[in-house]
């Protein structure tokens, strides 16, 4: 991967660009992004710009290359070819770059005696970070009652929420969050979205994949529909729905599918 | 510290807490002590223990290998996002997993000698040989565990794989060889044989610990060969310095696979 000189996208409505309102601030920059296991080609040239300062949601269905393309940002998966920046700066292969990241998975496997304390103790130090805990954070997601027992006894939920603080944790400029809701309860699932926003208000980079529309609705600024390996379209939710002739992102979603289907 | 180091030591504090670790060394206390206490003397316990050593301690390093490791795949992937490069992951994982099987191994076999004494003073230098061969075995073991389940993404394959490279080196790889003997009688085999012995480490630690004997009977014809060619210190530094090839070997193998896999 290597720098690429990075220029606003404009929005992106079945592979046509439409005039954009406003030049999105530089975040994450997503160029040509290609990925095949095998025979099977995932990702088909991906291009997508993440600003900064915005909640971008990842859209489209299951197979569409989502999962794929969030490891390729985090260096799980090897792209075949393809530029990613975030700042302005290539990401980096031995991941110095993702010292910035907060990145929250759909589900981990927690060793067996690993308790959430642990956890928090093992990844500050790893970063070299200094050794404070964000008592804050962890109230917020009531997770002092369980930060001593191992994670793997806990309830799904509660994983969840380790997760999520863990994200949030060590004042990331970029957050990656997949299907980051499912499994919270509603209080956790408030003070999660509250988190979002005030990160975003402080000029975070936000990711975030959901197949709830409703709480993409509520969080996010702008869509990147992903479908078959390739973006469909990229820009404003506003941008999306007017396009579409739709008031609800759902019916825009669908519109978007029967369009590519056509 | 550096970064491989805090993996080891965390990797190090969470195995040592597995109850698996603990049977094993469980294991090791009971056979050491059963065999000193009924088996006639230190150089009869040692021998069976050579030969307890040689077929548990490979099948143990390369199934708990395969299976921590698979385990571990989505932890693995946790600490990868964050800034903790891929070399320094496996590293850390793969020294800490060995270390503990060999912590483990080693303390289940000294500690019942601790307890009974040796007959001859000149035994605890078997002793130690074999505590150092077991601990080199595991790094050899653990090491093609971690490439095999890196390699195989399906637990089943890997575990399969796993038994099947156990089966091959404790067992048909001897018969194999054996075979290849009596088709090629007629030929001069002995240089042969002795390239051949290099390429399975459990015959090269078979090799290191019987030479210390001097039971030429119970050394296979490999061995025999082998204490013919290189009785003196030759044949200790060619057998040595092949065994810890034999640890480089899958190392590097398992984290080439592991720089290049996609999660």
């Amino acid at each position: 991967m290597t720098a690429t000189a990075t220029t606003p996208t404009a929005p992106l409505l079945n592979g046509q660009r439409t005039p954009s309102p406003a030049s999105p601030n530089e975040g994450l920059q997503i160029r040509g992004l290609t990925k095949a296991f095998g025979p099977q080609s995932v990702l088909r040239g991906v291009e997508a710009a993440f600003p900064a300062g915005q909640v971008t949601a990842l859209l489209g269905p299951n197979g569409s290359g989502k999962t794929t393309l969030i490891k390729c940002l985090l260096g799980l998966v090897r792209p075949d070819a393809g530029h990613l920046t975030f700042a302005g700066q290539p990401l980096d292969a031995q991941g110095k770059y993702r010292a910035r990241i907060g990145y929250m998975p759909q589900a981990t496997r927690f060793p067996d005696n690993l308790t959430a304390a642990d956890l928090i103790a093992l990844l500050t130090d790893l970063r070299g970070h200094p050794e404070t805990r964000d008592e804050a954070l962890l109230t917020a997601f009531d997770l002092a009652a369980d930060l001593h027992q191992p994670l793997q006894t806990r309830s799904g939920g509660t994983r969840q929420k380790v997760s999520a603080a863990l994200a949030f944790l060590f004042a990331p400029d970029l957050l990656i969050l997949d299907e980051p809701t499912a499994g919270l309860d509603p209080i956790a699932n408030g003070t999660f979205k509250d988190h979002v926003r005030r990160a975003r208000d402080r000029g975070v980079t936000v990711l975030l994949t959901s197949h709830v529309l409703s709480e993409v609705e509520q969080l996010a600024d702008r869509v990147v529909f992903l479908l078959g390996g390739t973006v469909r379209y990229s820009g404003p939710v506003a941008a999306l729905l007017d396009a579409a002739g739709q008031d609800r992102l759902e019916s825009a979603i669908a519109h978007l599918m029967r369009g590519a289907s056509a | 510290m550096t970064l491989t180091t805090k993996i080891l030591t965390y990797e190090l504090r969470e195995v040592s807490r597995s109850r698996w670790l603990l049977a094993y060394a469980g294991f090791f206390l009971l056979v050491t002590l059963g065999l000193l206490r009924f088996g006639g003397g230190t150089t009869s316990a040692l021998l069976s223990l050579v030969n307890v050593v040689l077929v548990v301690v490979p099948l143990v390093s390369l199934v708990f290998g395969t299976v921590y490791r698979y385990q571990a795949q989505s932890f693995s992937e946790l600490l990868l996002a964050h800034p903790v490069p891929r070399a320094a992951l496996f590293t850390g994982l793969y020294v800490g997993l060995a270390l503990s099987l060999a912590v483990g191994f080693a303390a289940g076999l000294l500690l019942p000698f601790l307890l009974y004494g040796v007959d001859a003073a000149a035994h605890y230098r078997t002793l130690i040989l074999l505590v150092l061969v077991g601990s080199t075995l595991t790094f050899i073991f653990v090491g093609i565990a971690a490439g095999l389940a890196t390699r195989l993404a399906d637990t089943m394959k890997g575990l399969g794989a796993a038994l099947l490279l156990w089966l091959f080196f404790t067992v048909l790889y001897d018969g194999l060889l054996l075979v290849g003997l009596s088709l090629f009688a007629a030929y001069p085999l002995e240089t042969p044989v002795l390239l051949l012995s290099l390429l399975n480490p459990v015959d090269l630690a078979r090799i290191l610990l019987l030479l210390t004997f001097d039971v030429a009977a119970m050394m296979g014809y490999t061995g025999a060969v082998f204490e013919r060619f290189f009785g003196g210190w030759l044949g200790w530094l060619v057998v040595s310095g092949a065994l810890l090839a034999w640890v480089g070997l899958p190392y590097c193998w398992a984290k080439r696979a592991f720089l290049q896999q996609d999660f």
